[in-house]
């Protein structure tokens, strides 16, 4: 059986509304029609009654799902994509944000944001959001990069009585294909060692783990470097001690990420990294992201504008170096 | 209403005399409107989520005093301990949502209450309320959830107190149509209009309103026509409303057209006006001496996390 990444999510999601009567899904399109991505695919049908279509207000969905945690349901919200997130970024940020700040009254709600770029997506429908949520209090965020996480970690998110911001990446949802959907068992704010090594580390995140295993694997039929990558999985709160332990093991840094340059997510790991392990590191920690302008439609602009294996390796030829 | 207003003039007098850190929001002139919506609503089983000018309607649906005390005051022993302040709070299972300052937010959150409801088969007989300004209405999520309100068919109130300037900004820089009621049509909701200084008239509207809503009829919108009798806050003096409006019929004071149409009804006399207004006297001196009291919060004592959960101890359920 070969699962790919978006039946992940959709099998999560059947699992959910069948063993937890408190699961509904709301989003656009994702009824009948089974979502943009059909990641939704049947369940209306086999769920009637709690896969609701929403009107083309993502203000109003996240404060309907922030309504609904308010009452004891777990609400699982599908944004079209995470770019659109933009408009309910205030009900995400300060309504389900500060919530159990302010009252002590947790509000447990997960959003599905369809994230990253593809190829001639453009500038709308190719963003990486995961800093900007995690920038705020409150929330978690998640980024979960194999098919097993992409379904168990969804299972955790929604046990979680937090928000939880999922960010799924559209460019592994087809692509991404396993044997199945068995997971390692590890907890949802922990990191994985996907790749052990002891030359360098590579943390990073989502989509971007793969790219950094195939520049690992080149590097190592290359000139024998052996590059550890670290999947971060979920990105706030930041599992520092694996991150820091690999550095330890290593004593080089390349934080990679999709998202745009300027802080976020590898600023963070980068910045935390050289104030909590400086002695630990035999290089200046290096930052890798995608370019800082929108992601173009072009796939050859595009293939350009986001980190690939080739660039991948050359930072960590410089990093290496040093 | 009588509560609301005293303990709003006690409010406004302690934050004059430096005793309220923030900022103080009065909803003088508004308590006809809000105290009739809060009173059709039933404590326990409906939801109201209010605004900045919902002291009347807060009293009226049942949240204890104390809560308004301790919040503004500071206390430690409130519901929102310190971490939020004067308007911002609430008993959020309760069926009262604690506000935030984004305007028309609070529209969603009321109705996904309703549809939570609704999934879980307890939405008969219930209605959920919320309040909002004139200018509340220009925002967006005011509009994605009424109209998301009225797709699923909730029964929800939206009463919205046309107060004639949000802050300082008059209707005319804040909306084209004729009427704030024109809205209602566009939504495909019910729409009711009401003279806001009017209590008898207001508890007549209000009651029509929740009565539709709780039979099944959609989403009600109520607009009430009157005028904000204070400044935006209490550190606003509201200069730039013009004497002509402030003497129109809008300036007319609802405590005491209340007053009156109870003498003139035979509901009540003017002693018994004056013996509720000691006992609400009483009662809200009460309420702000033990808020004052209760301790501080304690920064070093405080819980400085946003989160209620520690993410490592979560793995499939």
């Amino acid at each position: 059986m070969s699962v790919a990444y978006v039946d992940a999510i959709r099998e999560a999601q059947d699992h959910l509304l069948r063993e937890d009567p408190r699961v509904f899904l709301y989003g656009q399109d994702i009824s009948h029609f089974g979502g943009a991505f059909k990641a939704t695919k049947g369940l209306a049908e086999a769920y009637p009654g709690r896969v609701l279509d929403s009107p083309i207000s993502e203000d109003s969905m996240i404060g309907m799902a922030v309504g609904a945690a308010l009452e004891g349901m777990r609400p699982i919200v599908e944004m079209q994509f995470a770019d659109f997130s933009s408009i309910a970024f205030n009900q995400i940020v300060n309504q389900a944000g500060t919530h159990f700040y302010r009252t002590g009254v947790p509000v447990p709600l997960t959003v599905r944001l369809p994230s990253g770029g593809t190829p001639g997506s453009g500038p709308f429908h190719s963003q990486s959001m995961e800093a900007i949520y995690s920038h705020y209090p409150g929330l978690v965020v998640v980024t979960p990069a194999t098919v097993a996480d992409a379904y168990h970690m969804l299972i955790q998110a929604v046990s979680v009585d937090d928000p939880v911001i999922y960010c799924e990446h559209k460019f592994l949802y087809r692509w991404l294909k396993s044997s199945g959907i068995e997971g390692d068992g590890l907890p949802l704010g922990a990191a994985r060692i996907t790749r052990p090594g002891k030359h360098a580390t590579i943390v990073t995140y989502s989509a971007m783990v793969h790219e950094a295993v195939r520049a690992a694997d080149r590097m190592q039929e290359e000139g024998g470097w052996e590059i550890e990558v670290v999947d971060l999985r979920t990105v706030k709160p930041l599992d520092m001690d694996t991150v820091l332990a690999s550095v330890a093991r290593t004593g080089r840094l390349l934080a990679l990420g999709e998202a745009f340059p300027w802080g976020g997510v590898t600023a963070e790991v980068v910045s935390r990294v050289s104030s909590e392990g400086f002695h630990l590191l035999d290089a200046p920690p290096k930052r890798f992201n995608s370019r800082d302008t929108p992601v173009p439609y072009h796939p050859k602009l595009w293939a350009a504008h986001r980190p690939t294996p080739e660039t991948i390796c050359l930072a960590m030829r410089e990093l290496l170096s040093y | 209403m009588l509560e609301a207003r005293q303990l709003e003039t006690k409010l406004a007098s302690l934050y004059k005399a430096g005793k309220i850190v923030g900022g103080v929001y009065l909803g003088k002139g508004q308590e006809a409107v809000s105290a009739s919506l809060g009173g059709c609503l039933e404590w326990g089983r409906d939801i109201f989520a209010p605004l900045i000018r919902d002291q009347g309607g807060r009293s009226a649906f049942g949240e204890p005093i104390i809560d308004c005390t301790r919040t503004y005051l500071g206390s430690a022993e409130g519901p929102m301990r310190g971490r939020d302040g004067n308007i911002h709070r609430g008993r959020p299972t309760s069926g009262l949502p604690a506000m935030i300052s984004h305007l028309g937010a609070s529209v969603s959150v009321v109705s996904g209450m309703l549809l939570a409801r609704r999934i879980k088969g307890e939405l008969d007989g219930v209605v959920g309320a919320t309040s909002i300004g004139d200018g509340g209405t220009s925002t967006g999520a005011f509009h994605e959830g009424l109209n998301a309100a009225a797709v699923e068919k909730l029964p929800l109130v939206v009463a919205v107190a046309n107060n004639q300037f949000a802050y300082s900004t008059p209707n005319e820089r804040q909306f084209a149509c004729d009427d704030l009621l024109d809205r209602a049509r566009g939504y495909g909701v019910e729409g009711h209009d009401v003279d806001g200084t009017d209590f008898l008239a207001c508890l007549r509207t209000m009651a029509e309103a929740v009565d539709r809503a709780r039979q099944g009829r959609g989403p009600q919108m109520v607009v009430a026509r009157l005028l904000r009798l204070s400044g935006h806050g209490e550190h606003d003096d509201a200069s730039y409303v013009p004497e002509t409006v402030r003497s129109g019929p809008y300036g007319r004071d609802c405590m005491d057209i209340a007053a009156a149409q109870m003498v003139e009804s035979g509901y009540a006399d003017e002693t018994e006006i004056e013996s509720w207004r000691e006992a609400v006297t009483d009662e809200v001196q009460r309420a702000l001496a033990t808020a004052q009291r209760e301790p501080d919060p304690n920064p070093w004592d405080e819980r400085w996390e946003a989160r209620s959960t520690n993410l490592l101890t979560v793995t499939d359920p």
